[in-house]
């Protein structure tokens, strides 16, 4: 099954369901398109919604640091929300835990995020 | 693709596509082994990044280039090689994904997570030789779901099907 993600706004929050595979290739391809996407649009707030994400690898990984500094040095915020356990697993032994912060209850994701950051 | 008895072995083209189907015969090779899900995951994951180093870093893409993926299903372990054909590669120069300057890298983290997954990994990689890995993750006999494996490789059964 390959990538697919919807989009949706909660308050000023950019939240993006993702299921699929984010794996070397198309997923990751799409995944890079889709947050270009939200910065080119002024979305600095977004919320990666991973619990339909059936497989990650370094590559995928890779992805979702590459999103996290691309949103960072646009003075936004990226966080993630309901890790399944394999890539909970996954960013806990490469040490990404202590980059990311991670959620697993949606509104108290939203309500996180500083407001100082742009919309 | 051959088939022996704890044998199985297949030459697949430099394809992105082809690391799905190397992922599909690991989990049937894992499943004969009679591996738990979480550790049939770990392999099927340290296949697929093997896979992807081998297409990718080592054919780069070339589907004229090879993949050799061999899996021997042990009494006691499952061995897996995967061998490319590309210019090789020096596994000292791999830089460490958890160190502090590199935790924010898009890339590197293949082979870590391959170490992390298996119980042994090794590497054998020349100048214009292409590259060779073997990956070995030991069979817990308390968790095997089948009755089978064997150390000889010419025994007539485990074979996937």
């Amino acid at each position: 099954m390959s990538m697919k993600a919807t989009i949706r706004q909660v308050d000023s929050v950019c939240v993006v369901d993702i299921s699929g595979r984010i794996t070397l290739g198309e997923g990751c391809a799409q995944l890079r398109e889709l947050i270009r996407g939200e910065i080119a649009k002024g979305n600095k707030k977004l919320l990666l919604n991973l619990a339909d994400v059936t497989y990650i690898d370094s590559s995928g990984i890779g992805e979702l640091v590459s999103a996290f500094t691309a949103v960072s040095n646009q003075g936004g915020q990226l966080k993630l929300l309901n890790l399944t356990r394999k890539v909970h697993d996954l960013l806990q032994i490469t040490k990404l835990l202590t980059v990311f912060d991670v959620h697993d209850d949606e509104a108290r994701a939203i309500t996180s995020f500083d407001k100082a950051a742009g919309a | 693709m051959t088939a022996e008895a704890g044998v199985v072995e297949v030459t697949l083209e430099s394809t992105l596509k082809n690391v799905e189907l190397a992922e599909e015969l690991t989990h049937r090779v894992c499943e004969t082994a009679g591996f738990a899900e979480e550790d049939q995951h770990k392999i099927e994951m340290a296949v697929h990044e093997s896979v992807i180093n081998a297409v990718a870093h080592g054919n780069k893409h070339d589907a004229r280039k090879k993949v050799w993926v061999r899996f021997e299903i042990h009494k006691d372990r499952l061995e897996i090689r995967i061998r490319d054909e590309g210019v090789g590669f020096d596994p000292s120069h791999i830089a460490d994904p958890l160190s502090q300057e590199n935790l924010l890298k898009v890339s590197g983290r293949g082979i870590f997570l391959i170490r992390a997954f298996m119980d042994e990994f090794r590497v054998e990689s020349a100048k214009g030789s292409g590259t060779e890995v073997t990956m070995v993750k030991r069979i817990n006999p308390d968790l095997k779901n089948i009755e089978g494996g064997t150390d000889r490789e010419h025994e007539g059964h485990n074979t996937p099907s």
